[in-house]
């Protein structure tokens, strides 16, 4: 027997069968987020400086370009569980919702994307201007 | 599909009906450090882009995070984020199930409170300090 409604199932209301895991992917990132976060904040404290050649010199270190790469990966899709949240709880004109969401993640991944392009092309050497 | 909002139906009370104390207020607090912290993504983006560019857009950056109004957004990401952190390892202990006797609740969100403002002061105390020698 099912508890759903004639009309809930004509209008395709109801379960969408993925109820914990926007829930569960908040927590599973938050938790990468403890030692990257920390990672970054203390490297940053221990350079004696960050003009361009101490930040350049710090993040073209192989393992440093590696945890940037990383905690840039992970930060997007961390903030972007949260702010997708935020707009499915306060958008409420089914239209805007569906915009800005779409627009939402588009401007993380264009944003993501060259943040570790930018990583990227400091680890490999090649020298801008 | 039928407007959803076109008939009138009866809603659950909203956030205004509860009166404010610090459960609530270090819950919305941590939202609004996490969209200020979405805000702080593009500008992180924009300090590693412009290392890749080369010196140049890098000072002009640095010039930019530097100036009076970029240090005062600064101390408000890490602010941002050093709640956010301790709150959120609040959250996950909470999701791990400890901690929800009320003088644990209150202890924890005035810990998170507290730490987060004085770890503000000593990182930026550490900041200044150093440009100074």
């Amino acid at each position: 027997m099912s508890l759903r409604s004639p009309l809930g199932r004509v209008l395709g209301l109801g379960s969408a069968k993925d109820g914990t895991a926007h829930w569960w992917a908040q927590r599973v990132s938050a938790v990468a987020l403890i030692p990257l976060t920390l990672w970054f904040m203390f490297s940053l404290l221990a350079l004696p400086a960050l003009d361009y050649a101490t930040v350049r010199t710090w993040l073209s270190f192989p393992l440093s370009g590696f945890f940037a790469v990383l905690l840039l990966g992970v930060l997007t899709y961390h903030s972007y569980l949260g702010t997708t949240e935020v707009i499915e709880d306060y958008v409420h004109s089914a239209g805007m919702k569906v915009l800005s969401l779409l627009l939402l993640r588009f401007l993380y991944v264009l944003v993501c994307g060259a943040g570790i392009f930018a990583i990227l092309r400091v680890a490999f050497g090649s020298s801008g201007s | 599909m039928p407007n959803p909002s076109a008939r009138t139906r009866p809603t659950s009370p909203h956030l205004e009906i509860y009166r404010w104390q610090i459960g609530n207020s270090l819950s919305i607090l941590h939202r609004l450090t996490g969209i200020a912290l979405a805000l702080g993504l593009p500008t992180l983006c924009y300090w590693l882009v412009s290392l890749a560019g080369g010196e140049q857009s890098y000072r002009a950056a640095a010039k930019l995070l530097g100036s009076p109004a970029g240090v005062f957004a600064l101390i408000g990401w890490t602010f941002a984020f050093l709640y956010h952190f301790l709150n959120g390892v609040r959250h996950l202990f909470w999701d791990a199930g400890y901690g929800f006797e009320r003088a644990q609740r209150h202890a924890s969100g005035w810990f998170a409170v507290l730490g987060s403002i004085a770890l503000t002061l000593c990182v930026w105390g550490l900041i200044f300090a150093g440009h100074r020698s």
